[in-house]
């Protein structure tokens, strides 16, 4: 395919497209580790680099009876906390950064995000539901909950706006979620109107946060997101020829509906298990596909791996900027991620026009 | 409304050598004015309109104390008992009133900006003007020592600056030479998304009674409102509606895209400031006056849209279903529930499965 090409002729000004996406490529993955290493560094205990670095390898053991009582912390502080947040909020931040490129892409609407299937606010209810029928309260239990309200939420949008059809028109697609999402808030909002203790969890579950005390989060959540990215990868070029149109792509051999299914069940797994692991993150699955946009033009072979590297970028910095101005508290990292995003993405498009779909 | 057939009077069919096929009649007056003649869209209005009315009447009607329709009628055209007339006049005709004037406002402001950045998804809720309307507005109620004698008044005045600052925020920053609907949709969502991290942020850091009352207001309520709170809302809704329908006309040629529009001669940039400022000044003053009802602005017009089998908007008939949307919510909300909740609650219970119905119709008449 030469869609490569065929999109970005105008970006090729200057030097080509090719070098500009390999220095991106270059550049988004040496911040990834430089994001890394501050996230290792930087917490609430304030620990010296070294303690850090040895901390990571050092085998702890329960506190009191360690020979070296400081080094055992710094391992405990490092690997039950630093180590499993920082993976979460690289796995979260680029399940939800590929969950919106690719709702994005299917949807040819530049304001697609995967909350739109319903999916955040189906997991939401899920949430709410649970702790006002069943008084469930670990993060661990939730997270089931999370995944089913958030799955059935999607097939029933899914569902919904291919009746009667072949295939999902992407504008009934995105009508079909908004209401859907709109009339499940409504329902979270009764519930959490009707119980206090529903509303004290849904208002965290809102700000969405990474929290990595626990590694379970992890284990339970990665497969899916992995699934996932693997289905989005495989859809980006059948995704490509979707662009074209619908038909031009079936005239290409193309079917149609099997992509959009693939697609749709990718971002279904993307976002489900990013939203059940961190609450609701907003903006993230919106901003990222435009900056990777920027950096790749349309052609979605490119657009996915930057927008799962951007995105883990993206809620990895949220959460060490969170860690690091409301000490010794900290601010949930979904709120970062719209307090610190939007004006940068504001600049981006006030600055310099944002690649259109 | 987007239609490339030509009104024709009888005299020009007869003058063309081969019949067309069937136009849609028209009316020509003069030849300055005419219009295609579309039953459809007259009819929606005129039903949703009704409709409307019913459920004011209704609304007034239904209490603790019930009257009857005439005894309605009566105090409203100022006649009536004693007794009906305080009973009216005190609480519910406030009410009534502001469901059906918020809920014009609202689906008015909707249409409008759905048409202008053509996107279905696009309403004052997704562009940040409620939000940025609910920063301030949770913010005087989550710190209560600071503004708690002025909460009364002070909600719907700080929601209504809150709007309107907001709004003019976005519209600056999107109308960088020229206005542009997606960078204004972008920078919209961009702004929509940093005011909710603000009420978030407030939220979690508020205790849970203000937290609760925060979140009541954040769903929009119709419950208790002041004569105060109708008249401000409903005067400067009635002058934004005003304007808006003035610049009308060109909205349907912006509706046919910018390029035509521009063919047509429309002056594209002044037509846009002018509907938007409208849209922005129709949502703030409604947020102000119930709180961020949400759905009502989004639904409106793309219910208005089905119903009336145009391919956008039009103004008066989304205003008149928005009405009728929200009066018939509220009245669910106030007399059918066994819990009295929120109106904004009601109108996305509603309107949520309505669009899904009239979407999936849409979609099995067209695989037919």
């Amino acid at each position: 395919m030469s869609t490569t090409m065929a999109v970005a002729p105008e970006r090729a000004s200057g030097f080509s497209v090719r070098r500009k996406r390999l220095i991106g490529l270059a550049v988004l993955c040496a911040a990834i580790v430089v994001a890394v290493v501050a996230s290792l560094l930087i917490g609430a205990n304030t620990l010296s680099p070294s303690l850090v670095w040895h901390g990571l390898w050092h085998r702890y053991i329960g506190e009191g009876t360690a020979p070296d009582p400081q080094l055992n912390e710094a391992a405990i502080v490092v690997q039950t906390q630093r180590v499993p947040r920082t993976i979460l909020a690289l796995i979260v931040g680029s399940a939800l950064g590929v969950g919106g490129a690719l709702m994005q892409g299917h949807t040819r609407n530049p304001i697609a995000d995967p909350g739109l299937l319903g999916i955040t606010q189906g997991a939401a209810l899920a949430v709410v539901i649970a702790i006002f029928l069943g008084g469930v309260t670990a993060p661990i239990q939730f997270i089931w909950f999370a995944f089913i309200g958030a799955a059935i939420a999607s097939v029933v949008v899914f569902g919904l706006s291919s009746l009667g059809g072949t295939a999902a028109s992407p504008l009934t697609l995105i009508l079909a979620g908004t209401g859907v999402t709109f009339f499940l808030s409504a329902m979270t909002s009764a519930v959490a109107l009707a119980d206090s203790q529903s509303l004290d969890a849904l208002r965290f579950w809102n700000a969405g946060a990474v929290k990595g005390d626990s590694y379970d989060i992890i284990l339970t959540t990665t497969p899916f997101i992995l699934v996932g990215l693997v289905l989005a990868f495989a859809n980006a070029p059948a995704l490509n020829l979707l662009n074209l149109g619908d038909d031009v792509a079936r005239g290409l051999g193309q079917n149609v509906t099997a992509a959009r299914v693939l697609g749709l069940l990718a971002v279904t797994l993307l976002a489900g298990a990013g939203t059940a692991a961190c609450g609701s993150i907003a903006f993230l699955g919106l901003v990222v596909p435009h900056v990777a946009r920027y950096l790749t033009g349309p052609d979605h072979r490119w657009l996915l791996p930057y927008s799962a590297l951007a995105g883990g970028l993206l809620l990895l910095v949220a959460d060490i900027v969170g860690r690091m101005v409301a000490r010794p508290g900290e601010l949930e990292a979904g709120i970062v991620v719209a307090l610190v995003g939007a004006p940068c993405f504001v600049f981006l498009v006030w600055w310099r026009r944002a690649v259109r779909l | 409304m987007i239609d490339t057939t030509q009104a024709t009077s009888g005299a020009d069919d007869r003058a063309r050598p081969t019949p067309l096929p069937p136009l849609r009649p028209g009316l020509r007056l003069g030849g300055v004015v005419s219009f295609v003649w579309r039953p459809r869209p007259v009819i929606v209005t005129l039903v949703a309109a009704l409709g409307a009315f019913l459920f004011f009447c209704l609304s007034i009607r239904l209490g603790d104390y019930p009257l009857s329709f005439t005894q309605v009628l009566e105090t409203l055209v100022g006649r009536g008992d004693p007794l009906a007339r305080f009973l009216v006049t005190d609480g519910r005709l406030p009410r009534a009133l502001m469901a059906v004037i918020v809920g014009a406002a609202l689906a008015m402001s909707g249409a409008i900006v759905q048409s202008i950045s053509h996107n279905p998804l696009a309403s004052p809720d997704i562009l940040g003007i409620s939000s940025g309307a609910g920063v301030l507005a949770v913010f005087i109620l989550t710190t209560g020592g600071v503004a708690s004698n002025i909460t009364r008044y002070g909600t719907p005045a700080m929601a209504l600056i809150g709007g309107l600052v907001t709004g003019a925020i976005v519209y600056a920053l999107a109308a960088r030479g020229g206005m542009d609907g997606f960078r204004l949709i972008l920078i919209g969502v961009a702004v929509n998304a940093l005011m909710h991290a603000l009420i978030t942020w407030m939220m979690v850091r508020s205790d849970i009674t203000q937290a609760g009352q925060a979140q009541t207001w954040l769903v929009g309520s119709l419950a208790d409102r002041t004569w105060d709170q109708v008249t401000g809302t409903g005067v400067l809704a009635a002058i934004a509606a005003i304007v808006a329908l003035g610049a009308a006309f060109s909205l349907r040629a912006v509706q046919l895209g910018d390029d035509v529009a521009q063919g047509l001669g429309v002056g594209l940039g002044r037509t846009r400031a002018v509907l938007l400022i409208a849209a922005v000044v129709l949502a703030a003053a409604s947020v102000a006056g119930a709180g961020p009802i949400a759905f009502v602005a989004f639904v409106s017009p793309q219910v208005t849209m089905r119903l009336a089998g145009v391919s956008a908007p039009p103004l008066i008939t989304s205003a008149c279903v928005g009405a009728f949307l929200l009066s018939g919510a509220d009245l669910i909300a106030r007399t059918l529930l066994p819990v009295s909740l929120p109106v904004g609650i009601v109108t996305a219970a509603v309107g949520g499965p309505f669009l899904v119905y009239l979407l999936v119709r849409q979609n099995l008449r067209s695989s037919r």
